[in-house]
Order: C-alpha cells, then sequence, then structure tokens
C-alpha cells in the first residue's frame, strides 16, 4: 500500500510539474493543482498509513490514525482551491488586457 | 511606573494631532504639547530622587530568550538629556506652529515630531542595550521621515534616504557590537556592563566591539568620513533641523559615548580612535563651515565640527575631559537650537537663507538680530557665554594630554586652537553679512520681525545661554554634578566651572582663536581663492550616490542573469534548484526505506493506482484540449478523495470531494473565457528538459514519501487525541484540532480565504457590471430549474446536518461550507444570475465579514473569562424534544468558518461567471 500512495504521489508530481513548465495559462494552473494534491496526500501519509482507525473517539477503541496532519491538509485544501480560485482569475484578467493567455506576455 | 510613562507618552500621544489638526493649527500645537509637557513634569518630579543621589530603574520581561527586556533607567545623566530632549522638543513644537504655512500638513509633522521624541527618549532612558538599540534604529527612521517631510521636493528626498542608509547602517554595526558586548558580560543589563569596564577590555573581542560600537556612534553623530549626510539632511523644514542637529538626533552618537564611556574608554585604541576621528572632525567641520554660503549649510557644518569637539574630548578618555564633554553637549544644544532657529526666522522673514543675497537686517529685525549674534557670539566662545567656558575646559583638558603624545605634544593644542579659530571666523560672517553691511534691495520677502511667539524659544535658549555664562557653577553645577555622577558612575573629578583661570595656556589659546577668527574674516576674499584652489573636488554626496548606484547595478546585474522576467525560466530555474537540492541531500544522507510494518494492499487499491497513473499519462499527452485535461485533472481529484476514505481520513475525503465540485465548476466558467485549446508550442528539446525535470521532480517525491511511510515514527498528536473529549468537548479530533486546539491557525486560513475572494472580486469589478441586460433566463433547461429547486432545501438540510455533527462525527464548519455553496451555485447555474441574486443576497462580502467577526469574537469572548484567545467552553442542554444535546463555544466559531467558505467561495464562482465572454459582451456564463 505505501508503495503504491507512494508512487501516486510521485506520478501526480510529475505530471503537475510539466504541466506547470508549459507556456500557456491554463495547463500552469492544472499543474499547480495537480501538485497540490500530490502534497496534500503527502502530508496526510507522513502520518502512516492507517485503515480503518478514524481520529474520531469511540468508547472501546484506542488505536486512531494521526489527526494533526489531517488537520494540517484539511485547510490547505480550502486555501488551495483559494489561490487556484485566485490565479484563473488572473489568467482571465490577463487574457483580457493583453488578449493573450501565455504566462510571459507574448503573443 | 512613571519612568514607563515618560518614555512611552510621545509614542501614545502620536494620533493626537493627527486628530486635533481639524480644530486649527493653534490647537494642534497646544495638544501636541500636551505629552511632552506631562512627561517633563513627571520627569521634574523624579529628579529629586535622583539628585539625591539614587538611580531609578523599572524591568519588564520582553523576551527573555534574548536577553530583552523592557528596562528603563534614570540616573542624573539620562535625566539631563531626556530633559533637553522634552524641554528643546517643547520649544521646537512653539517654533513650527509659526514656521510651517498654511498648506503644510501640520498634524503629520507633529505626529512624525512626537515619535522621533520618543525614540530620542528611548534611547537615553533605555537599560538594555537591546531596547536601546531598537529605539536607535526608530530615531534613523522617524528622521528619515521628518528630513523627507517636503516629500515634493527631490532634495528632501535624497537627503532623507541618504540620513537612513548611512545612520541605518550605523546602527546594524552597533547592534553587531551590542551583541558581543552583551555575549562578552553575559548581560545586557546596561548597568552591569558598565560595571564590567576591565572584564571588556581585556576581552580577545574588544577591538572588534570597540570599532563596531564606535561606527555606530560616528554615524550618527556625523563624524568625519560620515559626516556627509548631516549637510544634505538640511532639506528639513528648520525646526526639524534646529531639533534634530542641536539637541537630538546627532547627539545621539556621543550621548552614547559618553553612557559607555566607563566600559569602553580607557585603552590605547579608544584614544587614537575616537580623539583622531573627533579631531579630524573638528576642523574639517569648521573649515567646510567657513566657505558655506547657506545660513542652514553653514550651521550644519558648524555642527559637524562641535560634534568632532565633544567626540575629541571623550576620546581622551579621561574624567576631566568627561566632564568638559558634557557640558559642552549641554551648551551645544542651548546655543545650536537658536542659532538654527534664529536662520529659521531669517529664511521666513526674508524669503532666503543664501548669505551673499543678506545683509543690512539690523535695521528690519532689530530683535533678531541681538539673539543671533549672542549666540553665535556663543559659538564664538567670547566670554560671559556658555559656550566660552566649555571651550575654555576643552583647551584646558588638550593642554594636559597632549603630553600622552610624547613629542608631537604640541599639535593636539595647536589643532584645537585652529578649530576655536575658524570657529570665530565663521560666527562673524554668520552675524555680519546677514545683519551689517548694505541692506540689499531684491529680497524675495520685505524683511520684518517674526510673530511675537517665534521668537519665544529663541528667547528662553538665550536666556540660558547666558545664565550658564554668567554663573555657572550656580546655573548648571548641580546638574553637571548629577549627570557626571551618572557618567563616570562613582566619583566625580575636581573641575572648576569658575569664569576666570587666571594667566594660563588656555586663556590665550581662546585670545589667539578670537583674533585670528576675526583676522580670518577680514581676509576671507583671499581665504576663499585660496579654497577655491586648494579644496578637493570629491564631494561625500558624490561618492555615496557613486557607491549605491554601483550596488544596484550590480545587484540588478545578478538579478538580470538569473531571471529575464519570463515565468517559465523562473519556474524552471526553482524546480532546478529544489531537485538539485534534494539530490544533494540524498548524495550525502543516503537512501534507506524503514521496516516499518507495511500496509497489505487490496486488489481495489491497485485498480485505483492504476486509473491513476493511466489518467496522468493520458494527461501528458493529451493536455493540449483543455477540456479532457480539466476532466483528467477531476479524476486525480477524486481518486486522492477515496484514498483518503481508504487511509482513515473521511473528514478530508468529505472536503476534497465538496472542492473537487466547486473547482471544477470554476475551471469550466474559466474555460470559456480561455482558449479551449493549447497550441503546440515547445520544441522537442524542450519538452524533453521538462520530462527530465518531471520525472526526476517525482521519481524524487515519490522515493521521499516512500521513505517517510516506511519509517517508524513518534507523533505528538497523542495528546490531541486524549484531550479532544476532555479539554474540547468533542470526538472529531480533527474538527476539535481545527476548532479548538489550533483554532488560531484557522483563523488565519479563513482570513485568507476571504481575502482571496476580495482579490477575485477587485480583479473583476470591471466588466461585470455587462450582464444588466442579460435576460435569457428562458433559455435553462427546465429538467435541470425545476430539479435543483427541489434539492436546494434537501441540500441546505444535509449542509446544516453536517455541520452541526462535525464536533464529533466527520464534518465541520468547512465541508458544511462547501455543500451550502454548490446548493446555492445549483441555482445560480439552472436558474442563472438575476434570479438567484434576486431570492439570495446581492453581495456575499457582509457573509465574510459577519463570519470573520463571529469567529473573531467567540476568540475575544474567552478573554472576557480570563482564558487565553479562543479557549473554548462546553456544556450540556436537555432540549424538551430534541434530546441531550451538546453546546460547545468551538461551534460559534465554526460557524464563522462556515459563514466565511459559503461567502468566499460563491463570490469568487459569482463575479467570475458574471464575466462576459470575448465576443459576447451580453452574455453571461450562468445563461449560457
Amino acid at each position: 500500500m505505501e508503495f503504491l500512495i507512494a508512487t501516486g504521489i510521485g506520478a501526480m508530481t510529475a505530471a503537475g510539474i510539466y504541466l506547470m513548465l508549459r507556456r500557456r495559462t491554463f495547463p500552469v494552473i492544472l499543474g499547480l493543482s495537480l501538485l497540490s494534491y500530490a502534497v496534500n496526500l503527502f502530508l496526510v501519509s507522513s502520518g502512516r498509513i492507517a485503515i480503518n482507525q478514524p481520529p474520531v473517539i469511540q468508547a472501546g477503541v484506542s488505536e486512531y490514525t494521526d489527526p494533526l496532519p489531517q488537520a494540517l491538509v484539511l485547510t490547505a485544501i480550502v486555501i488551495g482551491f483559494a489561490m487556484t480560485a485566485f490565479v484563473l482569475v488572473l489568467a482571465v484578467k490577463a487574457r483580457t488586457e493583453t488578449g493573450s493567455d501565455d504566462v510571459d506576455g507574448g503573443a | 511606573m512613571s519612568l514607563l510613562l515618560i518614555a512611552l507618552l510621545p509614542f501614545l500621544c502620536i494620533p493626537l494631532p493627527l486628530l486635533a489638526v481639524h480644530y486649527g493649527r493653534t490647537a494642534c500645537a497646544w495638544v501636541t504639547a500636551l505629552g511632552p509637557a506631562i512627561a517633563l513634569a513627571l520627569l521634574l518630579g523624579s529628579a529629586p530622587t535622583v539628585f539625591g543621589g539614587e538611580t531609578v530603574t523599572v524591568a519588564w520581561s520582553w523576551l527573555p530568550v534574548l536577553g530583552l527586556e523592557l528596562a528603563f533607567v534614570l540616573d542624573g545623566y539620562s535625566l539631563l538629556f531626556a530633559a533637553l530632549i522634552l524641554g528643546i522638543g517643547l520649544l521646537i513644537i512653539l517654533y513650527a506652529r509659526y514656521y510651517l504655512s498654511e498648506s503644510d500638513p501640520m498634524g503629520r509633522f507633529y505626529a512624525m515630531l512626537l515619535a522621533f521624541m520618543g525614540a530620542m527618549l528611548g534611547i537615553v532612558l533605555s537599560n538594555n542595550l537591546i531596547l536601546m538599540v531598537i529605539f536607535w534604529e526608530l530615531t534613523s527612521i522617524s528622521s528619515f521621515l521628518l528630513i523627507g517631510y517636503w516629500r515634493h521636493l527631490a532634495e528632501a528626498r535624497q537627503g532623507a534616504r541618504m540620513a537612513l542608509t548611512i545612520t541605518g547602517a550605523g546602527g546594524l554595526c552597533l547592534l553587531a557590537g551590542v551583541l558581543l558586548l552583551g555575549e562578552i558580560v553575559g548581560s545586557y543589563e546596561l548597568t552591569t556592563v558598565l560595571d564590567s569596564g576591565e572584564l571588556i577590555r581585556a576581552h580577545p573581542l574588544y577591538e572588534l566591539t570597540l570599532v563596531l560600537i564606535l561606527l555606530g556612534a560616528f554615524t550618527k553623530s556625523a563624524q568625519v568620513p560620515f559626516h556627509f549626510w548631516l549637510p544634505h539632511a538640511m532639506a528639513a523644514p528648520t525646526p526639524v533641523s534646529a531639533y534634530l542637529h542641536s539637541a537630538t538626533m546627532v547627539k545621539a552618537g556621543v550621548f552614547l559615548l559618553a553612557r559607555l564611556f566607563p566600559a569602553l574608554a580607557g585603552s590605547d585604541l579608544w584614544f587614537f580612535l575616537v580623539s583622531g576621528v573627533g579631531l579630524a572632525t573638528l576642523v574639517f567641520g569648521a573649515y567646510g563651515a567657513l566657505f558655506k554660503d547657506d545660513l542652514k549649510g553653514l550651521l550644519a557644518y558648524s555642527t559637524i565640527s562641535h560634534l568632532g569637539l565633544i567626540t575629541l574630548l571623550f576620546g581622551l578618555g579621561t574624567p576631566a575631559g568627561a566632564v568638559a564633554g558634557v557640558f559642552h553637549i549641554i551648551n551645544h544644544a542651548t546655543f545650536k537650537a537658536s542659532l538654527f532657529m534664529s536662520a529659521g526666522i531669517i529664511d521666513h522673514e526674508a524669503g532666503t537663507r543664501d548669505i551673499r543675497r543678506l545683509g543690512g537686517l539690523r535695521h528690519k529685525m532689530p530683535h533678531t538680530m541681538w539673539l543671533a549674534t549672542i549666540a553665535a557670539a556663543s559659538m564664538a566662545g567670547v566670554p560671559l557665554l556658555n559656550g566660552f567656558i566649555s571651550k575654555e575646559m576643552f583647551f584646558a583638558e588638550v593642554v594636559v594630554e597632549s603630553e600622552r603624545l610624547g613629542a608631537a605634544g604640541w599639535l593636539l593644542p595647536a589643532v584645537a586652537t585652529l578649530g576655536g579659530l575658524l570657529s570665530a571666523a565663521y560666527s562673524i560672517r554668520f552675524v555680519h553679512d546677514v545683519f551689517f553691511g548694505d541692506s540689499r534691495e531684491s529680497l524675495p520677502k520685505e524683511p520684518h520681525e517674526p510673530p511675537r511667539y517665534m521668537r519665544v524659544p529663541v528667547e528662553v535658549l538665550i536666556g540660558i545661554c547666558v545664565a550658564v555664562g554668567v554663573a555657572p557653577a550656580l546655573v548648571i553645577g548641580p546638574v553637571l554634578d548629577v549627570a557626571m555622577a551618572g557618567v563616570l558612575r562613582g566619583e566625580v573629578p575636581y573641575y572648576s566651572l569658575a569664569l576666570w583661570h587666571g594667566f594660563k595656556l588656555p586663556l590665550f589659546m581662546s585670545v589667539i582663536a578670537l583674533g585670528g577668527g576675526l583676522l580670518l574674516y577680514l581676509w576671507r576674499d583671499r581665504a576663499e581663492a585660496l579654497h577655491e584652489r586648494v579644496f578637493p573636488a570629491i564631494t561625500g554626496k558624490g561618492t555615496f550616490e557613486a557607491v549605491l548606484a554601483g550596488a544596484v547595478a550590480l545587484s540588478r546585474g545578478i538579478t538580470r542573469a538569473f531571471d529575464n522576467g519570463s515565468v517559465q525560466r523562473n519556474l524552471a530555474w526553482l524546480l532546478t534548484a529544489a531537485i538539485v537540492l534534494g539530490g544533494y541531500g540524498l548524495w550525502t544522507g543516503g537512501y534507506s526505506v524503514g521496516d516499518a510494518h507495511q500496509t497489505p494492499a487490496p486488489w481495489a487499491a491497485f485498480g485505483i493506482w492504476a486509473m491513476l497513473l493511466a489518467a496522468m499519462t493520458a494527461l501528458v499527452v493529451l493536455h493540449r484540449n483543455r477540456l479532457i485535461a480539466l476532466i483528467l485533472v477531476g479524476v486525480a481529484g477524486l481518486l486522492s478523495a477515496v484514498t483518503f476514505i481508504y487511509i482513515s481520513a473521511p473528514d478530508l475525503a468529505l472536503t476534497q470531494l465538496s472542492v473537487e465540485v466547486v473547482s471544477v465548476i470554476l475551471l469550466l466558467m474559466a474555460l470559456r473565457l480561455l482558449p479551449e485549446h493549447t497550441p503546440r508550442e515547445s520544441s522537442a528539446g524542450r519538452r524533453l528538459r521538462d520530462g527530465a525535470l518531471a520525472v526526476l521532480g517525482g521519481g524524487g517525491v515519490a522515493a521521499a514519501a516512500y521513505a517517510v511511510m516506511t519509517q517508524p515514527f513518534t507523533t505528538i498528536s497523542d495528546y490531541h487525541l486524549v484531550n479532544s473529549v476532555p479539554g474540547g468537548g468533542g470526538s472529531n479530533v480533527v474538527n476539535v484540532i481545527l476548532v479548538d486546539f489550533r483554532g488560531f491557525d484557522t483563523f488565519g486560513e479563513i482570513t485568507v480565504l476571504g481575502i482571496a475572494a476580495a482579490c477575485v472580486f477587485a480583479l473583476l469589478a470591471q466588466g461585470a457590471s455587462a450582464t444588466e441586460s442579460a435576460h435569457r433566463e428562458s433559455n435553462h433547461p427546465l429538467m435541470l430549474l425545476v430539479g435543483s429547486r427541489v434539492m436546494l432545501p434537501m441540500m441546505v438540510a444535509v449542509a446544516l446536518y453536517i455541520f452541526l455533527r462535525g464536533h464529533n462525527l466527520p464534518g465541520g464548519g468547512f465541508i458544511a461550507g462547501l455543500v451550502a455553496t454548490v446548493a446555492l451555485v445549483t441555482q445560480y447555474m439552472a436558474s442563472g444570475i438575476h434570479w438567484s441574486e434576486r431570492r439570495f443576497t446581492g453581495s456575499y462580502f457582509p457573509v465574510i465579514g459577519w463570519g470573520l467577526l463571529i469567529a473573531g469574537a467567540t476568540g475575544v469572548v474567552s478573554w472576557l473569562f480570563g482564558a487565553p484567545f479562543l479557549t473554548s467552553a462546553y456544556t450540556y442542554v436537555d432540549w424538551p424534544v430534541l434530546g441531550h444535546f451538546e453546546i460547545a463555544s468551538a461551534m460559534a466559531f465554526d460557524l464563522g468558518v462556515f459563514l466565511t467558505v459559503v461567502g468566499a467561495v460563491v463570490l469568487m464562482l459569482a463575479n467570475l461567471g458574471k464575466q462576459p465572454a470575448h465576443g459576447d459582451k451580453e452574455e453571461s456564463s450562468w445563461s449560457s
């Protein structure tokens, strides 16, 4: 399982990096989103993989997964959305102003 | 306690003039004077204690780890300086009331003046070295603002920048020196440091420490070669010059020399460095003053010269020299402040301060003439004025100490006399060229006496000059005694404040100085011709500007070499750097997989994994079709949500799922405004490079993630798990962490969310109104329309349910907020923006605002119960029908989160949706 998650994170990172290096705004934004998925998954898995041990306190249960990375990532997901929205609007605005969606403002 | 109040009063009063300026200029000045006047009264109230031989100290711990304390000390020396700062400050406030014109923003001036005054008071009252450096830098900053007060003048801005650069850089040296000093002594407490002189001078780091601290003092006190900022600071309004360059700013440097005298002085290095620099500055400044045609320029160079004199006196390293130095600080402050104010009056009433254009003003301004003449005579060292007595003491000390130089012993008295001679010459020039000679006709203004109260500050200071000059032992003796007890921390040596010391060498030096000065003034034409030929053309300003321009060019060159403004190139560099750094860590640290227990993977996991890899491969290949790319990214998002469920993170799964929905909507709307396809532009080489970076980066991250996951670990979360129910009152630990343990973080995060929404709104503000005429409501698919309206109450109910159970089961404000958002956005999509805005709310800003307010207020309420910010409380109540319920204050906080999320996300989506697409100005995406 660890191997699958690690390689999954790697695959999303690689695709994210490749898209980030494109010349047009839209792929760059998609790349950033992918990268944040990868980072979020990485952060959660730093609390190690645990199956069927959600961090919800129940009588008689003593084993829980690490809740702290989850709390961090929960806000990271929402903030990540806000940033995506902001960059997208920047891209839209840049297109309206310059008539181009080139990240370097070229034609 | 009152000591703290004295130090902070000017800062506390900063808003007053800004508010009072609306009630007239005189009211503004009175209100400004209030704070300093109270502080002065408190100070004088403490004076008897200090004169009784006590040292008042107060201290509060601030950052104990760094040795920083909020500590103040009041001994004779700091009492003297604080009284000078506040007393002359009050006179300046009165003077500035009449100096500033109607068009000058007076509130801003007084506010900055108070800030500066507070910073100066902080320097002289600090009993902690680091605290003192903080105030030291505050004087640099506030003097920058004051010098640049007339911000429309280029020379004011340049002068301000130069002063800030030089004194700010000196302040950094001082900080370094003070840190070394604190390390040597083991304490940053001033009084402790002053008692450790032997230890400090014997320490191997003494030389370095001394040089660094002296750099701070010399830059502040405009000693050669750092003197050049001072003349350029004359672009400031004259009240500022009168304050900064007589009693305060430039005196901070010599204040420090005297303050640290017991700790640092007494070595040969101190003697040669400090007295050498002082001597050079004394002569250089006096020589420069002689040839300045600007009244304030003349006074600026004369200030440099007198600061050199004071520095030289401290440099001698003897207690008697220090007495003369402190005495001259007082005298210079009084006569120089009055001279600056006189120059300001002349400038104000005659319209120019160019000596070549002025003359014969004795008829028009007789009163001002007397004041300026007495002040200038004091500067020249004429008997029966205070300047004479300290100059005599200076000459006497120089004669005594000249023995230390052996064969070159004559040099010190000779150069000192030369300095005195030049000083006399420029003083005569100041008076004679302005007030005597022929009257000039071509002045910009018809000169006349200034308003009555503009002269009062000058008269007060001149009164002090004369009183001290006539009866020094009576007037200033006790003050000097108690101040010197503070400086020397013990026995004050015998010194005489008498006017007459008999026919001794110092008297002859005085006679030579005054007589020679007169002769030099009479032969000034010849001297000037010589000066033109000999004086080097290199100016401090030119060198400064050249060095500054060079530094800027260098850094710009380095930046350009890496960053040509291309985002693509920047990102490539960034990623390369990250990969190289990661690779270096791998190379040096080695790679090892831990042997922690591995979780077995079910077949479904392999299926998900295969789907993800396939989606990523397809994405890279097909990404030019943007719709497909968007779908594939959505697949990745959904697969991570599924993974979250599997690895025991139900809250994350819910969040990811709902964010995914709004993200896709958002991206789709943006796609409407952007091209549908990405053109094939990158060369094969570029694609290969990017591919290599992607594989290296992705591989590195995968390897790192695998290594992390397989290492055994300990976590700090046990605390959260144990305390979640008893402390936070909730069994969903993730939610309790968000709203309770780490509530402050969450508060920051929802604030960011609100700011992002505001930015989106601001960016799209123009052009969003084009949809006013778009009434294409009938275009909406009927099934979607009906379905969405039926769904709305259900979705809201779901959101409510998720919100309420969030504290104990997966859910909470974030997720509920996103679900509610989806419910609202569905209505926008199905029924159009007009239908929705008529029924919901026109603006989501208040929703964001209320959310943040509620969250913040929940935190503040816990203060009322004496608990830290955001401490939560909870209780159980029995409701008639619903049963046993828990009510936690954290729930109110979560409500704030909920509202902020809803407001921010709907605001962003709605505004992007309102944007007209290219070509169809009338259309909005909600109705297409």
